[in-house]
């Protein structure tokens, strides 16, 4: 990663785990990484991909793994397993919007993808604490003394 | 006799969670039902107590696809409880915005959920492998929706310039300006979708619908009218609790709506249509009439037509209004706040969005009804989904819940929006 890289966090504080990846973008914010949420569907981080360079895109997953567990992707190595993030508006999330680009030639430079296991995706706000605790460590890597910018 | 259960328990490509189970005895149809699963969200309860002028704020999040509908459902229904009359400008601008969200809206399900089915594909992501100059088009187009949206509403997604009487701020000319060329193209790029979804082969199919929705004697509606049927009703916003109903049923956490004497209606694009087609501007018109859409268009498969001629309008509409563009000043008409109740309705993508609020004289809710297009839209899917799978008996289980699944995504229905609401079970002996 390099200081050029831009965080995004997918995701809809109001349900729960889904969550994570707003309430993470805005901790690398207030620690100074370039970091934003993305609230909506995911056809517009297509146009995203084309103007940055390096991204990471952090969301909430559903895979059956223990909550909290983190999952990392390469994601122009390799291809985004779509069931892992379903959580999407409209069905056009995060798996949809990297696998179009992909097949439209469109991808960024380098693309990380940060999947955080979820356990609670009901209506309401606040992270449950395996998902809360997985998101502190990440910051904690992101920023810290050892993460390059 | 032999029985046959076809479920789907979570149905792709619509928003949120819901479900389909169909069961059939022999060549009899004995349940088609639609069921949606997603968590009520209760948000007419959290309104209760919250001041008036918030109500447009947070009914806007209950749908990311369809924000600006709740806005202006809910900001019209403070306005008219505060005696608010908003400046044409305002309302110009109002309308604009609009237009963004029926843009974007519309094109992310007919071009990217519902284009697949007619292709014999899985999905946006194996269309892309086969169509990707369509796709690319396609989101341009809706790219320009969101700009539309960002420019007026400060952001796409939940938009932060919109208050009850108007607009925090004007954007300035010079940016209302710059989406010109954009809209340009997508008028083109609207009727080349259109023409090009026009060739797919739709399952031949006819429902005799009511159809609702509101009429206005100079434009196509969006965000103003009377609410109309095609049966003769003619009622002002205010009546709307007097003619139709929502009613609790066990399997769903939606509630369906219903005319008082107990039909069930058809809101959204079909029925716009069919009750507006003379308001579309000539060019729109003419896409129709180049697509085979007559007059009326009850095959709900072909809703997808609709859909992009109503994209090419808006379009159109937002290139009229981008011209004569004035920033209003004020950008917002303010009122002391007053007890009373306050009613709006306008055309969301899918259809009518109804709100009431009832509000005491320090301006807080006392009560709060919602009425989002995919509730009342329920018992007419059920309705659809019995007449296709009659209609498509002799189809194998896989080939059946496909036909199904398109049934329901005929409607572009907003699940989260209907929560207050698809799995997909064919059950046959």
């Amino acid at each position: 990663m390099t200081d050029r890289t831009l965080h995004i966090g997918l995701g809809n504080p109001m349900r729960r785990d889904d969550g994570v990846g707003p309430w993470l973008a805005g901790r690398l914010a207030e620690g100074g990484l370039r970091a934003r949420e993305w609230p909506g569907d995911g056809s517009g981080l297509i146009d995203l991909f084309a103007a940055e360079p390096h991204i990471v895109l952090i969301d909430a997953t559903r895979s059956g793994a223990s909550p909290g567990t983190v999952h990392r992707l390469d994601a122009v190595r390799t291809l985004i397993p779509r069931p892992l993030f379903h959580n999407s508006t409209h069905e056009f999330g995060l798996a949809e919007a990297v696998e179009v680009a992909r097949r439209l030639g469109q991808l960024p430079d380098s693309l990380i993808v940060l999947g955080i296991e979820g356990a609670d995706f009901t209506f309401g706000a606040g992270l449950s604490p395996a998902v809360q605790g997985a998101a502190q460590r990440l910051k904690a890597e992101l920023l810290g003394p050892t993460a390059t910018r | 006799m032999s029985e046959r259960t076809i479920t789907v328990k979570v149905l792709a490509r619509v928003e949120g969670e819901g479900a389909l189970h169909i069961r059939m005895r022999g060549d009899d149809v004995e349940i088609a039902e639609f069921r949606i699963f997603e968590p009520p969200r209760f948000f007419e309860g959290l309104m209760r107590g919250r001041q008036a002028s918030e109500a447009p704020d947070i009914t806007s999040r209950i749908c990311g696809i369809c924000p600006v509908a709740y806005i202006s459902s809910a900001s019209q229904a403070v306005e008219q409880a505060y005696g608010i009359e908003i400046s044409p400008e305002i309302a110009a601008l109002r309308r604009l915005m609009y237009c963004g969200e029926w843009i974007q809206s519309h094109v992310l399900h007919a071009a990217m959920l519902h284009a697949p089915d007619f292709l014999g594909l899985h999905d946006i992501i194996a269309m892309s492998e086969v169509e990707p100059d369509l796709v690319r088009q396609a989101l341009r187009l809706k790219k320009l929706g969101n700009s539309l949206m960002e420019v007026v509403g400060g952001r796409a997604v939940h938009p932060v310039n919109t208050r009850v009487g108007g607009f925090f701020k004007a954007p300035p000319v010079a940016e209302i300006a710059a989406l010109i060329p954009e809209l340009l193209w997508g008028i083109d790029a609207a009727r080349e979708l259109a023409l090009r979804f026009s060739a797919f082969e739709f399952p031949p199919d006819a429902g005799a619908y009511t159809f609702v929705a509101l009429v206005h004697p100079e434009v196509y509606p969006i965000e103003t009218g009377r609410i109309a049927s095609s049966t003769g009703l003619d009622i002002p916003v205010e009546a709307f609790h007097e003619h139709f109903l929502e009613e609790q049923v066990e399997r769903s956490t939606a509630l369906h709506g219903r005319m008082r004497d107990g039909r069930a209606y058809l809101v959204g694009p079909l029925a716009r249509y069919a009750l507006n087609r003379e308001r579309l501007t000539p060019s729109a018109r003419e896409t129709a009439e180049a697509c085979g859409l007559g007059a009326v268009e009850r095959n709900p498969f072909r809703s997808i037509l609709v859909r992009m001629v109503e994209v090419q309008y808006a379009c159109e509409e937002a290139l009229r209004l981008a011209r004569a563009y004035v920033p209003p000043d004020p950008p917002a008409v303010t009122a002391p706040v007053r007890e009373g109740t306050g009613q709006g309705c306008t055309e969301a993508p899918r259809g009518l969005c109804h709100h009431r609020y009832q509000i005491d004289a320090d301006g807080r809710i006392l009560d709060a009804t919602i009425v989002p297009p995919t509730s009342q839209n329920q018992p007419q899917i059920e309705a659809d989904l019995l007449r296709v799978v009659r209609q498509s008996r002799d189809l194998d289980d896989a080939a059946l819940q496909w036909r199904c699944e398109q049934t329901i995504r005929n409607y572009d229905p907003c699940i989260s929006c209907a929560t207050h609401f698809l799995t997909l079970t064919v059950d046959r002996d």
